[in-house]
């Protein structure tokens, strides 16, 4: 057993940091340590910049313009970039759409799509979930009905994330109505512009929009756009889902999140000495850091066996699982440490306001972020999902 | 042993579930004896027990009411506590809405006053004071010449200024500053830190039964949903995971319920005594709005995380609860402390 990096990891992980200060803009930075929402600009920005390096598609073989880099590597480069501020990457192009084209799209299609990933020519968002279609995916009920050379789509898409930034959205429609729901289910690519397509604003409970309702009517989608077979949508999503399940752990968000709670604790007083010295603020904080710890370990565990070239499994349930948990906590101390002033809310969720919050700089977002990281433990599959899975795949129940 | 209410309790509170749903003003609230409920007899109320307040304010919370009856009856306690005997009755007649200005910046939850006053006039800086947009009078603690003391300040009168923001459980908190603000001694010379303890008490109580009626609603929005919300053919609440866990959660709210009893029934109590009631009730109430907040979040799913969707709301205000008179570590802190020294 040895809990350390090869002598490689490490030079690659110096490289990475030396890249990070070089290159990554501070008013960025600054952005994501303030948890400012980040403009579409913002996001292409970083996104070039990675992209000039050789860097935006770490997961993609080198054929595609991509850093083919292994398990290790991908997890050494999200952490470091976690640890720096830096912006996230969009996945729904890089981690979901790019290797579902590159193992089930035509020769056209990964010359057409792929590049313009990568160069920020189209931003993809995810169609998945419906109304009625959330943890039972299958059902959904958004319709493709072939019409000559086109596909003619109805239907609603929702928690649409991003998809304002979008012009390009992925979606599961129903192309056969009469075979069990999973069976009949088709992946199409569709263009944001085409007539038909319309978007609406979705405000969360911090006061955010980050996410969106698409509603589909009579849109005219050319048949070469439909990603694999028709009715091959279902092995396709689930294929993407492996995919989306990378960094799920998300111990370097985590341990971002841990250091700025410290530096909270340190800076607010309570009972005139430092919150961080309060005995039971002390002990909630080194208990979800015990958690982290242990938990980045598990992560290495199953990144160590996916270098070695084992499928990802059940695992990815578990750590989905562990991380969001102890994000949440310790987006939760974050509130918690502010104390009163997180009754300060100046959100535009309540009032349409831009106010500014009355507290010291690192006291306004406390109260939105804990709210808006509920969404964590939903999507993406549900806890509740993933502890079915567990039971099922890994426990024969 | 009995724990039904009175019948006049009972009256009240159903009279206001009605009135609350139809959506009632605060002349309404004030005539249908709400302001009243909070005072004794001897204020010129007809109630002003534990149980008066309790029951008026789980339902203002199971209503989601924004109106700033809490405030209102803090400050106008105070305002009885120093024999303003006219104010006191425009108070419960509605037209005087008053605030009371106590916590100071940076503090957390100690309440530690360094604002200052002499003569006729008052300087400092009070934080996070809930409803002082809408109020049109402010009671204010300071420290003068006899120790700390509480004045009346016209909310719009020169050199009061206020930095408003909505709150996180609904409704405005302000930042106000005190720039020499004509001030008016109210009060004996000495004890309004005893006044303003029970006063305290009296307000937590009212906020944990506020927390309890949201909780009650929240309770019932979720488990409508369980019962409707269709995944894999069935209603999610036919999955046994989900109904553990919302029996989980109805156990906590009737421990929370328990803990309001506690509390109303020992308002009244010495010092101590109250002091170690209100931590226990704090820090449950606190720890179980949180966990109710939380899991009526996630048993709905991602419906939950729209502002458009009705728990949002409720969810905030119940976050809130832990927010102000003390956290559950502050309380857990203080019973601790209190139960040590006894
Ligand atoms: C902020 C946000 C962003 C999102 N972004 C996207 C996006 O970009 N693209 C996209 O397609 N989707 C997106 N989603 C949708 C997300 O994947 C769904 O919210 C998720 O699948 C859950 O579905 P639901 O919200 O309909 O909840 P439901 O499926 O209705 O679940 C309600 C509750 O029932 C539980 N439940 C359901 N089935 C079972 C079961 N069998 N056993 C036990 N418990 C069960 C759930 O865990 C949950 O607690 C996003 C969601 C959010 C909140």
């Amino acid at each position: 057993m040895d809990l350390s990096y090869s002598a490689e990891d490490i030079a690659f992980r110096d490289e990475v940091r030396r890249f990070l200060r070089d290159k990554l803009p501070p008013e960025l930075a600054q952005k994501v340590r303030s948890h400012t929402l980040l403009s579409k600009d913002n996001f292409e920005r970083w996104h070039a910049i990675l992209n000039e390096r050789g860097w935006l598609a770490g997961n993609w073989p080198k054929a595609f313009g991509g850093a083919e880099w292994n398990a290790v590597q991908r997890h050494i480069f999200e952490e470091e970039c976690a640890l720096a501020d830096a912006p996230r990457i969009i996945p729904f192009g890089l981690h979901m759409l790019g290797p579902v084209l590159m193992k089930f799209g035509t020769k056209a299609q990964q010359d057409h799509y792929l590049p313009r990933i990568l160069d920020g020519t189209d931003w993809w968002c995810q169609g998945y979930s419906e109304p009625e279609a959330g943890s039972d995916l299958a059902s959904l009920r958004t319709t493709a009905v072939r019409d000559g050379d086109h596909y003619v789509v109805n239907g609603q898409k929702t928690w649409t994330t991003l998809g304002q930034y979008a012009n390009k959205i992925f979606c599961l429609v129903r192309t056969d109505s009469n075979v069990k729901p999973q069976a009949g289910i088709s992946f199409l690519l569709i263009d944001m512009d085409t007539p038909g397509v319309e978007i609406r604003p979705i405000v969360l409970i911090d006061g955010t929009h980050e996410v969106n309702e698409v509603f589909l009517t009579d849109v005219r989608v050319p048949v070469e756009n439909l990603v694999g077979e028709e009715n091959q949508g279902w092995t396709i999503a689930k294929y993407l889902l492996t995919h989306e399940r990378t960094n799920i752990a998300g111990v370097g968000f985590a341990t971002a999140g841990l250091a700025a709670l410290k530096r909270i604790a340190r800076a607010e007083r309570a009972g005139g000495r430092p919150l961080a010295e309060n005995p039971h603020f002390a002990a909630r904080i080194a208990r979800v850091e015990m958690d982290l710890m242990a938990m980045a370990t598990t992560n290495l565990r199953v990144i160590a066996a996916a270098a070695a070239g084992a499928a990802p499994g059940v695992e990815s349930s578990m750590l989905k699982i562990k991380g969001t948990q102890i994000r949440q906590a310790i987006n939760d101390l974050t509130r918690r440490a502010v104390g009163p002033w997180a009754m300060a809310f100046p959100s535009e969720a309540v009032e349409g306001t831009n106010l500014s919050h009355p507290g010291p700089d690192y006291a306004g977002p406390a109260a939105p972020v804990y709210l808006n990281y509920r969404k964590i433990s939903i999507y993406g599959g549900s806890n509740e999902i993933q502890r079915g899975i567990i039971a099922k795949t890994m426990l024969g129940l | 042993m009995d724990f039904s209410l009175t019948e006049e309790r009972r009256m009240l509170a159903d009279s206001l579930r009605g009135t609350l749903k139809r959506g009632a003003d605060w002349s309404q609230l004030a005539e249908l004896g709400v302001l009243g409920a909070l005072f004794t007899e001897d204020e010129g109320g007809f109630g002003g027990g534990g149980f008066d307040i309790a029951v008026v304010f789980e339902e203002l919370g199971r209503a989601g009411s924004t109106a700033p009856i809490l405030d209102a009856g803090l400050a106008g306690g105070l305002l009885a506590d120093c024999c303003e005997t006219a104010l006191v009755e425009r108070v419960i007649d509605g037209t005087t809405r008053p605030a009371f200005a106590h916590d100071e910046p940076g503090n957390r939850y100690d309440a530690t006053v360094r604002s200052r006053a002499s003569g006729d006039t008052i300087n400092g800086a009070k934080s996070m004071v809930v409803s002082a947009e809408v109020a049109n009078l402010l009671v204010v603690s300071a420290q003068d010449q006899d120790g700390l003391s509480l004045f009346a300040v016209e909310p719009g009168a020169k050199g009061v200024s206020l930095r408003t923001v909505p709150a996180l459980s609904g409704g405005q908190v302000s930042e106000i500053t005190f720039d020499n603000a004509p001030a008016r001694r109210i009060g004996p010379s000495t004890g309004a830190a005893r006044l303003i303890e029970y006063r305290l008490a009296a307000a937590t109580l009212a906020l944990c039964a506020d927390a309890l009626g949201t909780m009650e609603t929240v309770k019932e929005m979720t488990l409508d949903y369980l019962r409707t919300r269709k995944q894999f053919g069935r209603p999610i609440g036919s999955f046994q995971a989900l109904q553990h866990r919302m029996a989980d959660l109805v156990i906590e709210i009737e421990q929370a319920r328990s803990a309001v009893i506690n509390l109303a029934g020992h308002l009244g109590a010495q010092p101590e005594q109250r002091a170690l009631h209100v931590s226990a009730t704090k820090n449950i109430v606190g720890r179980t709005a949180h966990l109710v907040a939380e899991e009526s979040i996630q048993l709905h799913g991602g419906i939950a995380m729209t502002e458009s969707y009705a728990l949002g709301p409720l969810a905030r205000r119940l976050i809130a609860v832990d927010h102000r008179f003390g956290d559950e570590d502050w309380h857990m802190e203080r019973f601790i402390a209190l139960r040590t020294a006894s």
